[in-house]
Order: C-alpha cells, then structure tokens, then sequence
C-alpha cells in the first residue's frame, strides 16, 4: 500500500498513523465499507485537508484520529497509543487532553456562557480551573471581543461562536485539532477568519486536521488527502 | 462542580416540567408523611384512651350464657371463689360485681337497663361521680351518664325496678362518661349496692370479678395465679386481661397504619414514574449535547452523574417542600380527625416527616438511574449526528 508521507518531515515520530485501517460499518441492508484498507502517516505539525464527495470516509477517518470509533481492522495509533487495545475511560481521557474538536454546527453548550463553555474542558481535566491555559487567554487568542465574555451562544454570530468552540478546543492545550467542516455554516469572510486562527495555531504548533468540500479551505492546508470509496487517492 | 451547575441550569430552562415533577414529589411525601403521621396519632390516641382500662384482669363465670331476663345468674362466681381470687391478687383490689337487666320505670317512661350491684366502698375504684355522691346505703342508686340523658334522670329522680313486684329508687348520683370498657359499661347502666341487689334479686354469686392491677408488670403473674387457683380440676372460670386485649387492638391499628402509609407510597410511586419521564424527555432533548460533551472528553461516569444530580435536585426541593406541607398537613390531619394535635409533636409521628422526604429522594434516585444511564451509555457518534 501506498504510504502518503507529508513533504517536509521525515525522521519526526507520526503523532497519528493508520496502519491498514478498514472500518466496517453493519447496516441492515449489509455491510458498507466506510475505510478500506487505508494507511498514513501524520507529523506533529502538519495542516491537513481530508476532501472528497459525500460517503467517501471523511467522517470514518475523523472519528477514528478523534478516537469516537475503533477501526474493524487494521491500527490506529494517536500519539503512539493504539486505540483499538483502550478502554472507553482511557480514550475519552486522550480526546480530553490531546484533542480538540471543532464542529460545523459550532456545538457550544447553550446552557453555558462564552468563558463557561471554554472552560469545560479544563473543569474536565482538572477538577477546578487552575491548569492548562488560562480561559480568558485563549478568548482572546482567537480574537473575539472582551464585551462578550458572560454571553450565551445564541446571542452570538456564526463567526464568534466558532472561535469560543476554538477557544475551547485550544483550552486544554491539546496536540491534534479535528475541525469538520469549521467554515461549513459560515459566511466567506468569516469562514476566511476562522481558517487563518486555525492557521495561526498551526504556526504554534499544532497538528491540524480539516475536513472540507471547499477547495479554497483546503487552499490553507499545507497537504491534502483526497478521499474517495474509503481509499486515499 | 461544572455537572451539578449543569443540572442546576437544565432544572431552570425547563422550569415548567420541573415544576411538575416536584410538585409529584411534594404530594407523595406529603401523603405518604401525612398518612405516618395520623396512623400514628390514632394509635396514640387509642392506646391513650385505653390505658386506663389496661390494668385490669375479668373474670367471669365459665358457663357462657348470661341471663338478661330475671337479673339473676343461676351459676356465678361464689364467694368462696371470690375469696380465692383475693388470695391470689395479693394486695391488688378485687371487685365482685352483680350484673343483670331489668325493666325500668321513670313516670310514664319505660324501658330496660343493665344493673350492676357493687359493693359501696369499692365503687370509687371503678367509677366516677360528676354530680352527687356515690352510694352510701341500700337505698340509693347512681346512672350512668347516657341513660341519665335519655331518660332526663337528675338527682332525686325516682326509678321504679321490675315489673311484677317493683322496687322504687332514688338517683343519688350521675357518673361520668367511660365509654366502652371491657369489665362493665355503666354509661347505659344503673349501679345499686351489692346488697340491695342480692336482696332484690336473691342472688348470692357474682356475675364478674375485677381485679385492678396497680403495677402492669404484675398482670401476668395474677392472671396465672387465678386461674391456677380457680380452674385446677376444671374450668370454672374465664379470665381475660384487658392488656392482652389492648394490645391486640393496637396491632390492629399499627396494621391500619401500614396500610395508610402504603396509600401513600402509591402515590410516591407514581411521582417517581413523573421523574422518570422527565428525565427521559430531557435525555432524548438533550442528545447531541450529550456527543458533544462525551467527544470533547466527558467520561461516562460525569454524564450519569449530571443526570443523577437533576434527579436529586428534583427530589430534594420537593421533599423539603413536601416535609414542610406534611408538618402543614398533619397538623391539619390531626386537628380535624382527632380534634387535638398533641400527638404530632412527639418524636414517632415526626419521624415519618423524614421517612417521607427519604423516600421522596430515593423515589427520585431510583427513577432518575436509568435515564442517566442511557445518556451516559449513548454512542458519541451518533449523539453527535443526532438532531
């Protein structure tokens, strides 16, 4: 099997790597092949976009490197971690400090304010709100007004509440960042703003993984991996 | 913590369905405390009332039927069995009574009542006088309270006794009220001198025998001891305690009491069943919340215990609310049923305030544990999707 290797670095330990990964969904009408037998392997640091049409396993390869799923065959190691071997306590415990999950539908907790819902995942890890990064920090990172701190997400745009649920997938200082669709609900400008934070987290270091249709979205990717029929292509 | 704000904001946003399911808490603790709380002043009550009548031992003639034409028993207790009955009740006082019926006159008044002979000196061990005084010699009478009242006797009122040969009397004196007793019941009776009654009937053996005990610890032991005395070859005599029955009357309201406090528990139970639909509602609404906070790193447990603690949340305000109103509402209970609230405050009946909030809150745990465990078990990824 083909392996895509990224450019720029070899010799670097994969943060993520498929090795024959098949994943097999069971439906009653029959079995459907979401992943086929795919490898890859992806650096620290990386920005990578997973294209392609409707059902060709974007969303199976992301769930998998989120470690919601577990492959059928084959292995997935997140930070060297084989995911298949963990228990459930264990893989929330990765996505909860190594991996950030931004959403099309932005996803906030709408019970919760801005500094609230961004600080979820610290509360989380910690118990209290005395690790990782500072809440307030983050915000402002991302770049949304100091007024909006204590508002809720309906009273936001589209555009401000993908940077709290950014904020709050950076809060716990994770190394891995899934965005699915992140610009998918949004404008071009704000889409555009949205990417280049993204963009600017890739420059701090962050692995960043985008699934998108829009090629112009892809553009800010420095790899991209076509999918097609479960196959990288 | 986070998860316990949670449910606290949830409980909030759907204040309305909340509110309902805590006002089905509310009414199963207060019926369930409510219920504790009467069964328990009843017994209270009960047993108060018959206490006074808790320490005494009857004892009557074997031969079960009891005249009630001619007055007169053909078979009682002789006096030399009455003698033996002394003996063995020690230094307790013994009583022997005449008991029949009668025809009786008051002007152009007839009508029949139970007339008891009792020795004068021994009547104010038995009885109580309102109005006049016990009897002193042969010639005098006193009535019970409810005959007096039916009749309008007062003092100095003549009673004529029989039919045939008739005997003239004089009421010289009203007993109070006793209510049913298990030895004699004098609120329908007249109550003559053992002597004018033997004279009048010409009877010498006794119809019953009261033994009063004066130490309760002792009714066993003289019961025994009579009947050892008096029923050695063969059965002469039945002798019953009235503690025996008393308590035979209390099991019987403890189990009036059960029954009362199951009623309620019907009701808790489906207040539970509210909760339980609640909780699911919210599950079901809540679905994709629950992916996203399960994919952004919420353990299983956290999810169950968010959920438990909007269960708890519930049950708690409504029984604390519940215990509130049951204090309310037994005190009303009682008030109404029993005309006094004397038996709420005492430690048995407020204890069932926190049986009742304690189940309230279980109810609430035990309907919130399965909602909870389907949140937590639900598959992130599909939670995710769900819309």
């Amino acid at each position: 099997m083909e392996k895509a290797m990224s450019g720029g670095g070899e010799g670097r330990t994969p943060i993520i790597t498929f090795d024959h990964v098949t994943k097999v969904y069971s439906l009653p009408a029959g079995d459907v092949v979401a992943l086929n037998d795919v490898s890859m392997d992806v650096l620290p640091g990386e920005f990578i976009a997973v294209m392609g049409p409707s059902g060709s396993g974007k969303s199976t390869m992301l769930n998998l490197i989120g470690c919601l799923d577990v492959p059928t065959s084959g292995k997935v190691f997140i930070k060297g971690h084989d995911i298949r071997t963990m228990a459930d306590t264990d893989l929330t415990r990765l996505r909860r400090d190594h991996i950030g999950f931004v959403f099309q539908q932005f996803n906030l907790l709408p019970l919760l304010n801005v500094v609230e819902n961004v600080e979820f995942p610290l509360i989380l890890k910690c118990g209290r709100k005395e690790c990782g990064l500072k809440a307030y920090e983050v915000i402002r990172a991302v770049g949304l007004e100091e007024g909006l701190d204590t508002h809720t997400p309906s009273e936001l745009s589209g555009g401000q509440q993908q940077r709290v649920a950014i904020a709050r997938a950076l809060v716990n200082d994770p190394d891995i960042i899934i965005c699915d669709e992140p610009t998918g609900n949004l404008d071009s400008k704000s889409g555009a703003t949205i990417m280049e934070v993204l963009a600017s987290m890739n420059q701090r270091g962050k692995t960043i993984i985008v699934v998108t249709h829009d090629p112009k979205i892809a553009a800010f990717a420095r790899r991209t991996l076509e999918l097609l029929d479960g196959r990288i292509v | 913590m986070i998860f316990f704000e949670f449910a606290k904001r949830n409980i909030r946003l759907h204040w309305l369905r909340s509110l309902l399911a805590v006002i089905g808490i509310t009414i199963g603790v207060v019926a369930i405390t409510s219920m504790g709380i009467l069964g328990n002043s009843l017994v209270l009550s009960i047993s108060n009332t018959l206490t006074s009548v808790g320490d005494t031992i009857v004892i009557t003639p074997h031969t079960s039927f009891q005249n009630f034409g001619g007055g007169s028993s053909t078979s009682g207790i002789s006096e030399r069995d009455v003698e033996q009955i002394r003996r063995s009740s020690g230094s307790n006082a013994v009583i022997p009574v005449y008991a029949g019926g009668d025809r009786i006159a008051i002007g152009r008044d007839v009508g029949a009542a139970t007339i008891y002979g009792l020795d004068p000196k021994d009547i104010p061990l038995l009885l109580e006088v309102v109005n006049g005084t016990y009897i002193r010699s042969s010639s005098g009478v006193m009535v019970g309270s409810r005959i007096a009242e039916e009749f309008n006797l007062k003092l100095g009122s003549q009673i004529t006794i029989g039919s045939d040969d008739a005997t003239a009397v004089r009421v010289v004196g009203i007993l109070k009220e006793r209510g049913v007793g298990f030895d004699i019941n004098p609120d329908f009776g007249i109550i003559a001198s053992d002597q004018w009654f033997s004279e009048r009937y010409g009877v010498s053996s006794y119809d019953q025998v009261i033994v009063k005990v004066k130490n309760l610890d002792e009714i066993d032991r003289v019961k025994s001891a009579i009947e050892e005395k008096l029923n050695r070859r063969e059965t002469t005599v039945n002798v019953l305690d009235t503690r025996a029955i008393l308590e035979g009357i209390l099991s019987a309201f403890n189990q009036i009491k059960t029954f009362t406090t199951a009623i309620g528990g019907i009701s808790l139970i489906v207040a539970g069943v509210s909760i339980f639909n609640v909780m699911m509602m919210s599950v079901t609404e809540r679905t994709k919340e629950i992916g996203v906070i399960r994919s952004i790193g919420t353990q299983k447990s956290e999810v169950l215990k968010m959920f438990l603690d909007e269960a708890i949340i519930l049950g708690l305000i409504g029984s604390l609310v519940g215990g509130v109103l049951s204090f309310a509402g037994g005190y009303a209970v009682s008030q109404i049923m029993l005309q006094t609230t004397e038996y709420l405050f005492v430690p048995s009946s407020l204890i069932n305030i926190l049986y009742g909030m304690l189940f309230g809150v279980v109810t609430s745990l035990l309907s919130g544990i399965y909602p909870a465990w389907k949140a937590a078990n639900l598959n992130p990824i599909e939670a995710l999707r769900h819309e």
